[in-house]
């Protein structure tokens, strides 16, 4: 008898802790709008999972210190439920379902990576709940006909496209040999698909195309190739570890090419790993902090990095400018609404078409961001071997002009 | 397909002295393997972590201004220590247990490794650089950067010291005898439990040595390990146990077996190849060993 009375009171213990938990965590509590939010905090995603976090953090502080989020009247803060997801697409979807069975969340922030936010983008739009990310670039995402998923970043063919219209620029308008190496992943073979279009339309050649496995730290094969066959243009992308592994080996085998293209590079730290070997080196990105957007938060990109700084202890790639930038398109996207329907957000959404420092934001029908074209900065060393990145490419945001073609490593 | 290495006589010099440097570093690898496999009967899932976690250790000093080369001499003395701890914590638990338990064991070890890394040093990419320049050959169309040249140097060293330790002190003989009848050892007054730990304490040292070279060669993140243990599990299955010069000739054999592997079938079949041989030599082993069989009979 006792003992059941005790179980009784268990369950109903558990009851009641389940309830109320729930009741707190809904979508808009009192003066609060409650995102979700399945972020890679351990596990191999976990440097860019923490960026991407104190990129939210730091733009839902400065909205909230600003006035919030006005809707119907009423001034609203913003709160995010943080889980783990464990670098794992398997896990993200657990969380995704459990952010939006359990907690109740009605709008959701995106994770970090391609591969994540495509494991959880199905959820959502099951449940309909409007998911901005900032960190999910394949172009897989934005043409399964997504109606509640929107990217504040440029797709990811459309990252090193630019380095190919500069070398045939170069090349006085004819067609150029494009050596690529790119890693076996979403987000990779579609910066790859980029560079193919980009290859065909300018009427130029590729000479070596190869595939990286993830688990490649020697691409020294590669670049025997790139030695023999000469081409004008290498491009790479394999995240961190193609950067690393290729500028360390070019370095090491003494690999002239007029240019050198890739993704990943201040993710990697290039500079600070390579000094001067990672000179020269072209890269894509999706932000950078002298392009001269603006908006009333941040102010513009400088002032961004300058407070991101001050508060982190460390200076901002572009992967937390972005996922800062997700929250303004929220707050922007609930004003105009005036409301916390989701299909009225998820519309609202649809229609953004903003500024912020991180760039111009309007989404195509696919959710991808159209408005803001990728930059290409070059790592650029003085003669103490201090580098710094810099941007050569569009012309209109340059700071520098292009050293094209890289000096050989007999003159350096 | 790409027959590009046969058409350019220089790539395939390239390609094989690539091969063989890398091959050096692997045969270091298998060789702690093969004698811990030996004496204990062990196989260690955890070797590819045990020869990251010696590359952490050569990064961070890099990291602090000592010149990461330095890491081959303090990586085998701090993994000889970690080795003797993971023995005492586990391996001794299932030192005389089957197979499968003592797999079950270190593969659990590795993915403990591998999180714990990750936990500690973060999941960025980390290399150490040597800035040791580089060896041009033949017109300058073969390069070998020197830290490869340097990994297969210091791997080479590593291997003859050990090899004359343990034919020559009490403890390397104990070893030995421990492998051969680890039973009879014990009733002629070896300490097998002491020569269990010294075993594994040896295999970590040989991973933390050849870590340190790969975070001066390539390049070392916490989830970089298991390609470095099928590596090894390859080459011991091909050159038998307690078998060093077999070991260090299979070693070699895959390096530029991967090589070409790498310039032929592209680089995206590289680690793909080293599984399908290995297939291969399995099938075959199992066919040449029921022929034995059959004439026995």
């Amino acid at each position: 008898m006792k003992l059941n009375k005790i179980i009784l009171s268990f369950i109903s213990a558990l009851a009641i802790l389940f309830s109320t938990s729930v009741v707190s965590l809904a979508k808009v509590v009192g003066d609060k709008i409650v995102l979700g939010a399945a972020i890679s905090l351990t596990g191999k995603y976990s440097s860019n999972g923490v960026h991407t976090q104190n990129g939210y953090n730091m733009a839902v502080d400065r909205i909230n210190s600003m006035g919030g989020v006005k809707v119907g009247g009423k001034t609203y803060k913003f709160d995010i439920i943080y889980y783990d997801d464990e670098s794992n697409p398997k896990r993200a979807a657990q969380l995704a379902e459990r952010l939006i069975s359990q907690d109740g969340v009605e709008f959701m922030l995106g994770p970090y990576s391609s591969g994540l936010t495509k494991a959880i983008a199905p959820v959502t739009e099951k449940y309909g709940v409007p998911m901005v990310e900032a960190n999910g670039a394949s172009r897989s995402l934005f043409t399964k006909g997504y109606k509640y998923l929107f990217a504040v970043l440029a797709p990811a063919n459309l990252y090193l496209d630019v380095a190919i219209d500069l070398a045939v620029e170069k090349n006085n308008g004819k067609g150029v040999t494009v050596a690529m190496a790119f890693e076996q992943d979403a987000f990779s073979q579609d910066v790859r698909l980029g560079v193919l279009d980009a290859i065909k339309r300018t009427g130029s050649k590729k000479v070596i195309d190869d595939k990286l496995p993830k688990e490649l730290n020697d691409m020294a094969a590669t670049l025997v190739k790139v030695k023999q066959m000469k081409p004008d243009v290498l491009v790479v992308s394999g995240h961190t570890k193609g950067a690393l592994t290729a500028i360390r080996q070019i370095s090491e085998m003494k690999v002239d090419v007029p240019m050198l293209a890739m993704t990943h590079c201040d993710a990697a730290k290039l500079s600070k790993q390579h000094g001067k070997n990672s000179q020269y080196a072209l890269c894509a990105s999706q932000w950078h902090k002298t392009l001269t957007y603006k908006d009333k938060f941040f102010k513009d990109g400088m002032t961004y990095d300058a407070d991101f700084t001050k508060e982190f202890g460390y200076a901002p790639p572009y992967q937390a400018a972005e996922s800062s930038a997700a929250l303004l398109v929220f707050k922007d996207a609930f004003e105009r609404a005036n409301s916390f329907d989701q299909k009225k957000v998820r519309d609202a959404l649809a229609a953004t078409n903003m500024q912020t420092f991180y760039g111009n934001i309007k989404f195509a029908e696919g959710g991808q961001n159209v408005d803001k074209p990728m930059v290409l900065f070059q790592v650029m060393c003085d003669d103490a071997g201090k580098c710094e990145n810099k941007v050569v490419a569009p012309t209109k945001w340059a700071s520098a002009k292009l050293i094209h073609p890289i000096p050989s490593w007999s003159k350096r | 397909m790409d027959f590009m290495v046969f058409q350019y006589p220089m790539i395939s010099v390239q390609a094989c002295l690539d091969g063989v440097l890398l091959g050096i570093l692997f045969a270091l690898i298998a060789y702690g393997m093969a004698l811990q496999w030996g004496v204990m009967n062990i196989i260690n899932i955890a070797q590819g972590d045990l020869v990251i976690l010696g590359g952490y250790i050569a990064y961070f000093m890099y990291l602090y201004g000592i010149h990461p080369a330095w890491g081959v001499i303090v990586a085998p003395v701090v993994m000889y220590f970690v080795g003797i701890a993971i023995y005492k914590l586990v391996i001794n638990k299932v030192v005389d247990r089957d197979l499968f338990i003592s797999i079950l064991a270190t593969f659990g070890i590795s993915i403990l490794f591998m999180q714990l890394m990750n936990f500690a040093f973060g999941a960025d990419v980390v290399l150490a650089n040597s800035d040791y320049g580089t060896t041009m050959l033949f017109n300058n169309n073969v390069v070998l950067p020197n830290s490869k040249i340097f990994s297969a140097f210091i791997s080479i060293l590593f291997a003859i010291c050990l090899v004359i330790y343990m034919k020559k002190s009490k403890l390397g003989r104990a070893i030995r005898a421990t492998a051969q009848n680890a039973r009879a050892a014990k009733i002629l007054g070896v300490d097998t439990e002491k020569v269990y730990a010294a075993t594994f304490g040896i295999n970590a040292a040989l991973c933390g040595v050849a870590g340190a070279l790969i975070s001066i060669t390539f390049t070392i993140h916490p989830y970089m390990g298991l390609p470095y243990t099928i590596r090894s599990f390859m080459i011991v299955i091909v050159a038998g146990l307690g078998n060093l010069p077999g070991v260090a000739m299979s070693g070699m054999g895959l390096g530029v077996f991967e090589e070409f592997a790498d310039y032929i079938l592209g680089t995206e079949f590289r680690i793909g190849s080293v599984f399908l041989l290995l297939v291969l030599i399995l099938v075959y082993r199992r066919f040449k060993l029921s022929r034995k069989r059959e004439y026995l009979k």
